[in-house]
């Protein structure tokens, strides 16, 4: 294994939750692509952290970046379960409105 | 060499399954990918020797997984669920956006310099990450833990079907709700 070549893996990881979360309507599916965002973000994390400096900083990143995605699961299915009781439809083109 | 093969490997599994979750035609068969895709991930993690992080990415993962297909059960039904679906808008330029983040980030990644390698990983990495934790790092955990705390707070207080947001819409300047049965109780 080398440094370049997780590297390029997470971006790849990344770039298709970036795709994912740009285009998807449904909110669970925008949720799915902010995970694969950050599943390549732990990825990148683990090799800077490897390959860089293995000392117990990187570990220490990498339980924020997973806690970092149960704070961004909770919220999303709570902001889910309020737009579904709300306005029947839990898709983001029905919360444009929150932009205003 | 044999682990380069079998990191290009699971790597492989870990992407193919990722483009799968916005490929496939339910949502049922996009959270089964986005696991494996996980999974995959968390073998990785175990491949560089993080055993504990790795084995909680891994639980952690399947466990929301499996939350998600409840949420999607309870929100389109089984039906429509397992039923193919094309719910996608700006199609075009999310995915010109997507290879182009791709492109710049695979070439920061194979054209910087970097430097070389400094210290060595501990003997046990779980017990250093303990030690971090509950020493030199305690002050990281002594913030998550309230954001944590909050969270939990903040998503019941969204999610509640009798609560502010539920009975006042968006009209947060009225000062009592209209409703006969005070505090939040079933009618």
């Amino acid at each position: 294994m080398t440094l370049q070549l997780v590297l390029v893996v997470a971006a790849g990881l990344f770039c298709v939750g970036l795709y994912g979360a740009l285009s998807q309507q449904v909110v669970v599916m925008v949720m799915m692509g902010l995970e694969l965002m950050l599943n390549g973000v732990i990825l990148a994390v683990t090799a800077f952290w490897w390959f860089l400096a293995p000392n117990a900083d990187g570990q220490v990143l990498l339980l924020v970046v997973i806690a970092a995605m149960t704070v961004e699961m909770t919220m999303g299915f709570a902001i889910a379960t309020l737009l579904h009781r709300s306005r029947g439809s839990d898709m983001t083109d029905t919360a444009t409105d929150l932009s205003q | 060499m044999l682990s380069i093969i079998i990191f290009s490997a699971v790597a492989a599994i870990a992407l193919a399954s990722g483009v799968a979750v916005f490929r496939v035609d339910s949502m049922a068969r996009a959270t089964y990918a986005l696991a494996i895709s996980f999974v995959a991930v968390g073998v990785m993690l175990l491949m560089f020797d993080l055993d504990y992080i790795g084995v909680i990415t891994i639980l952690m993962m399947v466990m929301e997984m499996a939350i998600m297909a409840i949420y999607m059960i309870m929100f389109m039904g089984m039906n429509p669920a397992l039923m193919p679906m094309s719910m996608v808008h700006n199609k075009r330029w999310s995915a010109i956006l997507a290879v182009g983040a791709f492109l710049l980030l695979a070439g920061c990644a194979l054209l910087i310099p970097w430097p070389e390698r400094t210290g060595s990983p501990a003997v046990d990495l779980t017990v250093s990450l303990g030690e971090a934790i509950m020493g030199s790092k305690m002050l990281v955990m002594l913030t998550v833990s309230p954001i944590l705390f909050a969270t939990i707070v903040a998503a019941l207080v969204l999610a509640n079907p009798r609560g502010r947001y539920d009975r006042w819409g968006d009209a947060l300047r009225r000062s009592t709700p209209d409703d006969p049965q005070q505090g939040g109780l079933s009618r």
